[in-house]
């Protein structure tokens, strides 16, 4: 407990904790938004003229008053709450650099913790590299890959569920779940310490981790290994590729069809990536496989 | 509408009539001029579909996020004057800007405390445009454009941390930075970086860094990167993105 409140108490993670809570907040109020939306919208099927559905024009305010005031009221409130903030808590300080004394854990800054999290499950060039290129490529070809032309400009649910899903888990999961986690549970070694635990950096853990095909007694490293490592692995996406489209062909193929072969296959790739995550994740914690495909020149 | 009463009474006074020296008849004329007639009103439509003025709809996200912007960089030009980008000073700086510049903590702390929160608005603000589904056409490049806001806005903050030069920013550095080791092709220990010549003084990471650690080279770029280089870059994009914003019609809303 003591080390909890510690972490809980410095002043940087003061900001965490309000992230916290502003984000739960929000994503709240964005489903609350989307399924009182998706309730008013199939009560009235054959809506005559609500207010907002009148033409093009018909609805428009002028920007001065009615954006501008809102504008500076937003500004001079959060103005306000930043002076608070800032009056009452310090920005931190610690001891001057030093190369030889390193701290443990050394975290990243916050928002990369998340990265720093996969450090434990994949070699640094796919945590550190790798994954932030395809979050980076994968969030900007969103638009280009939603084909779905429902839900623009305004909230719902049931329009757009797999959409929505995938983005919620991403979101909450993998960036602000792992930052939690990253923040409050890990302590010297990286090793997970509960909030009530204290922190041991003498703690021994005694994890031995195997890769895949030692499972089966193949030596990972031997040629053999590596091809049953390299079959499992593009195996994964050879069939997470095959399934949902043979069942999607079953379904009558409309949706196929106007997604187009290239949108399916990134599509395809990012999901199986991203599904990837929590997977290996979960044969790391329970089944204790360090890698599940090793090369000379790279692991996975 | 007291107040709007006791206003109009105020102005007939003399002492009002010399403050305001102009009547404003609130027509939409002169609406229209408050915002045309504006270098900085203009960044808005003369007019605006009802919804896009309903914090339910924009939770005020992306505003609040430029806001928090402007704020951190008055408060950076400000932190500037007071800060020498060398190993020996930056540390001793931080502690003259605590213990002898007036407001010189207060100063820091309002930077430090927007740059979390600007990170927070974004996050957020990205959020509100994915569940309305604003990403749609025809709005996809305004999407595009934000993601790269995304990515400078972290960058910021990251090339921020290492400027105090003290443990806490010095080893999230060290441990971000280390990654980039494992660049495949262009780390000396990442896939293939060896067999390619990567050695740790001439890879990605050194070129980050201007060395093979954290060092006075590394605070320099730091400094670079994030009081010129990244708000230069920020700031263009953020002038293309409202731009964007406006040429696709506004923001979005039920059709
Ligand atoms: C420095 C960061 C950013 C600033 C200052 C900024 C500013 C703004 C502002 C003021 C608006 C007007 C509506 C609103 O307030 O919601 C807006 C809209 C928009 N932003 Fe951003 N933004 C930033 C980052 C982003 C990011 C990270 C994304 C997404 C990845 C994004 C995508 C969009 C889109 C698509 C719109 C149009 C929304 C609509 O039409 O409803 N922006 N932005």
């Amino acid at each position: 407990m003591k080390n909890f409140i510690e972490i809980i108490s410095k002043p940087d993670n003061v900001a965490i904790v309000i992230m916290i809570i502003m984000v739960l907040f929000f994503t709240i109020l964005a489903f609350y938004y989307a399924i009182s939306g998706d309730r008013r919208r199939s009560r009235k099927i054959d809506q005559p003229t609500s207010p907002e559905q009148k033409a093009d024009g018909e609805d428009k305010i002028h920007s001065w008053p009615y954006l501008v005031r809102i504008e500076f009221l937003v500004a001079i409130i959060v103005i306000v709450l930043l002076n608070i903030w800032s009056v009452v808590l310090d920005a931190p300080l610690e001891e001057f650099a030093s190369e030889t004394r390193t701290p443990n854990p050394a975290k990243a800054p916050w928002y990369f913790l998340g990265l720093q999290e996969m450090l434990v499950y994949f070699d640094p060039w796919i945590a550190g590299v790798v994954l932030p290129t395809l979050i980076i490529v994968g969030l900007c070809i969103i638009p280009y890959i939603d084909i779905n032309p429902k839900g623009n400009g305004y909230y719902t649910w049931r329009e757009r569920k797999f959409a929505i899903s995938i983005y919620s888990f991403g979101f909450l999961a993998l960036w602000i779940a792992l930052i939690v986690i990253g923040v409050f549970m890990r302590g010297p070694g990286w090793v997970w310490f509960w909030p009530w635990q204290e922190w041991d950096p003498h703690i021994v853990t005694s994890e031995i981790n195997v890769d895949l095909s030692q499972i089966f007694g193949i030596d990972a490293r031997s040629f053999a290994g590596s091809v049953i490592g390299g079959l499992v692995t593009l195996g994964y996406f050879a069939v997470g590729i095959i399934i949902p489209y043979i069942y999607s062909q079953k379904r009558g193929g409309k949706f196929l069809k106007e997604l187009g072969p290239i949108r399916y296959l990134i599509v395809a790739g990012l999901l199986l990536i991203m599904i990837g995550l929590p997977i290996k994740i979960f044969l790391r914690l329970i089944f204790h496989i360090k890698y599940i495909w090793v090369t000379p020149w790279f692991n996975i | 509408m007291m107040i709007k009463e006791f206003f109009d009474k105020f102005r007939q006074t003399q002492v009002g009539k010399s403050i305001f020296r102009r009547n404003y008849e609130d027509t939409p004329k002169n609406r229209m001029l408050a915002i045309r007639g504006n270098v900085f009103m203009h960044l808005h439509p003369i007019r605006i579909r009802h919804g896009a003025v309903k914090l339910g709809f924009t939770w005020g996200m992306g505003g609040i996020t430029f806001l928090l912007f402007l704020i951190l960089t008055i408060s950076g030009v400000l932190l500037m004057f007071y800060y020498h980008p060398n190993t020996r000073d930056a540390y001793l700086d931080m502690k003259d800007l605590e213990f002898t510049v007036p407001f010189g903590m207060y100063l820091r702390n309002i930077h430090r405390w927007a740059a979390h929160l600007m990170v927070i608005t974004v996050m957020l603000h990205m959020l509100r445009v994915f569940m309305t589904g604003s990403y749609k056409p025809p709005r996809e490049f305004s999407w595009v454009i934000g993601v790269l806001l995304l990515v400078l806005t972290l960058l910021l903050s990251f090339t921020g941390y290492l400027l105090p030069w003290d443990q806490l920013g010095y080893w999230a550095i060290t441990v971000g930075t280390n990654m980039a080791r494992a660049t495949p092709l262009m780390g000396h220990e990442g896939p293939f970086g060896p067999e390619l010549g990567m050695t740790a003084y001439n890879d990605i990471r050194f070129a980050l860094l201007g060395g093979s650690t954290v060092g006075g080279n590394a605070l320099i770029r730091g400094y670079i990167w994030h009081c010129i280089a990244l708000p230069i870059v920020t700031s263009v994009l953020i002038i293309v993105h409202f731009w964007r914003i406006r040429r696709d019609g506004g923001i979005s809303g039920p059709r």
